[in-house]
């Protein structure tokens, strides 16, 4: 059977649209002259600019902070949360609550969470971002990781208590090795929208310790020039490496269980 | 050894397994056979510490298995699906439940060699379940089940994953391994034919019932209900009363059977398709419907005027009559076998 032409055509054109904002960025980013709008030649010039910023590496620094340190406590609280949802309680509210603030909007976690930690009387800092990413984080691993649960098989569980193992080496020894996978791809997930995290980043950060998009942000109001193009190209960088590292890994782990 | 008394399961409105009561002996080869949804699986998983009765008792060498969870019964399980973890090696599968008891490493090395030898897998060790035939994961189920030494081992379905030439295999060498380990074994089948081959004695499950135990001789030959008398092997049933000489069937006269029951009794007389003679003389009269030719035996369909469906009989090698001939059917007294309804 010989398929039309003209189907490819809706195909291509969907594609166009979702890459080149991307292609120009990144084209923009090896210019030679001041403008992100009109290309001069080739440059790497911007990238060293880049480097330069004292800031932009500030910026780095404290979203990393965030995103490794939220990305490990949503990675331990979303597997714990997503076990005792499937596994211990058939509640739905429960389980609708525990999505809950993976779908909310930014906007409301922002302002809820500032509301928070004034209620607390908390000062807010890194520590303040790195528990508000926790709170969505959390949301993602638990879904990813309750969706490989309730395919799991509960009669590799049993078989592990059928053969003396207590709850507690059942639960390491086989429910975890099998939800490698899940806890895996949830993590990256974790870790790729803490990243990039604006809204709620803006509403619990100190004017001392922004994030990376904070500063961004701050940049682009006097005006965009190449580097952040330049900036922008590396972060592009760092997400497709920890999709392709994500789907690899999973990939990996799949085939070991 | 194993004694149950009295267990009752209800899930919701459905009931799992109501009043049953068994008792298995030392080194037995027991069978639960069933219908699916009849509640064998039920009790083994109670027996197992999966499922708690809603009432009675268990108890095995006197002690009160109940009160035990799971992973602390002398009992042990070999799943349907075989459970074996994907992420381990056929040798840390094995390894798995010696693990749990602590048991010093050469000592857990030895006797996981040692089981593997036994069920023809030394060779496999390193291997990880995926990359081993349906036969071979059996095996390795088995042995991860049998190198705990439990009092007692439950198989689940154990040969019903495995195509026919595997399981005619398995079968045998199931029988070999509970002789050689002299463990008791409780296996849960759907499937009469591996039932009667595995075990010495076989408990007949209906709707959560227990219908008869019985070694698979008596079984077959003197079913006590007629739910035993249907379900296992082929059988020719008619309804009527009990009579001093047999049964007295609707519509069809006396028919000759050994009848223990006071007379009047409603009964079914069960005669199996092979112990029907087929002759010009005869207790019913009828035509033949249908012959079908399996080689070492043919089955001839008669059908008698007063019963809906036809009469099964089996006659060895091929047989001269064919279909559309009218001819008599005839039994010695004996295999008329009277079960009250």
């Amino acid at each position: 059977m010989r398929r039309s032409r003209l189907l490819y055509v809706p195909f291509w054109v969907s594609y166009v649209f979702l890459y080149t904002p991307i292609v120009v960025l990144v084209a923009m980013s090896f210019n030679a002259g001041e403008s992100p709008y009109v290309h001069e030649g080739f440059s790497l010039d911007w990238y060293g600019v880049l480097a330069q910023n004292e800031r932009i590496r500030e910026g780095l620094v404290n979203t990393l902070i965030v995103a490794v340190g939220s990305t490990a406590l949503a990675t331990v609280l979303g597997t714990l949360l997503a076990v005792g949802l499937v596994r211990h309680t058939r509640s739905r509210t429960l389980d609708a609550v525990g999505m809950l603030p993976a779908i909310l909007p930014d906007l409301v976690l922002g302002i809820g969470l500032l509301v928070f930690y004034a209620t607390i009387r908390s000062t807010l800092g890194l520590h303040s971002v790195l528990l508000a990413h926790t709170v969505f984080g959390t949301a993602f691993v638990t879904a990813v990781v309750r969706t490989r649960l309730t395919h799991a098989d509960t009669s590799l569980e049993e078989a592990s208590r059928d053969l003396g193992a207590t709850p507690l080496t059942t639960f390491a020894r086989v429910t975890l090795p099998q939800l490698a996978p899940g806890i895996v791809a949830g993590a990256l997930l974790a870790f790729t929208l803490s990243i990039d995290e604006f809204v709620i980043a803006f509403f619990t950060s100190a004017p001392t310790t922004p994030t990376l998009p904070i500063v961004i942000y701050s940049m682009v109001r006097f005006g965009v020039t190449p580097e952040i193009n330049a900036l922008a190209t590396l972060l592009l960088l760092v997400s497709f490496t920890v999709v392709i590292v994500a789907q690899r890994m999973t990939r990996l782990t799949e085939s070991l269980s | 050894m194993l004694k149950i008394t009295g267990v009752s399961r209800r899930f919701g409105d459905v009931t799992a397994l109501s009043d049953v009561s068994l008792e298995i002996r030392q080194g037995e080869f027991f069978a639960l056979l069933g219908p699916s949804g009849c509640g064998k699986t039920t009790l083994l998983r109670i027996l197992a510490g999966f499922e708690s009765p809603d009432e009675g008792t268990v108890t095995l060498d006197g002690e009160d298995l109940l009160a035990r969870p799971a992973h602390r019964r002398p009992v042990n399980l070999m799943f349907q699906s075989y459970a074996l973890f994907p992420h381990m090696t056929v040798a840390k599968n094995v390894a798995y439940g010696l693990e749990r008891e602590r048991l010093d490493r050469s000592e857990v090395r030895r006797r996981v060699g040692e089981v593997l030898e036994k069920v023809g897998l030394g060779a496999m060790a390193g291997r990880r379940p995926q990359q081993l035939s349906g036969g071979q994961r059996q095996r390795v189920a088995l042995a991860r089940a049998i190198v705990k030494r439990p009092r007692l081992l439950l198989l689940d379905e154990p040969l019903s994953a495995l195509d026919k030439k595997v399981r005619a295999e398995m079968q045998l060498e199931l029988k070999r391994l509970q002789d050689e380990v002299g463990i008791t074994f409780v296996v849960v089948t759907h499937d009469q034919e591996e039932a009667m081959s595995l075990a010495d004695r076989i408990a007949v499950f209906d709707t959560g019932r227990v219908e008869q135990v019985d070694a698979p001789v008596e079984l077959y030959e003197r079913p006590r209900t007629p739910f035993v008398a249907g379900f296992v092997g082929a059988n020719n049933l008619f309804a009527g009363r009990a009579c001093s000489v047999g049964l007295a069937a609707d519509g069809l006269g006396v028919l000759p059977g050994v009848s223990t029951m006071p007379d009047g009794t409603p009964a079914l007389l069960a005669v199996r398709p092979e112990r029907l003679r087929l002759g010009a003389e005869g207790v019913l009269r009828g035509e033949v419907v249908d012959v079908s030719f399996y080689g070492g035996v043919s089955h001839v369909s008669v059908l008698v005027a007063g019963r809906p469906a036809p009469v099964l009989v089996a006659v060895q090698g091929a047989t001269r009559v064919r279909a559309g001939s009218p001819v008599a059917l005839g039994w010695a007294d004996a295999d008329g076998v009277l079960v009250p309804q």
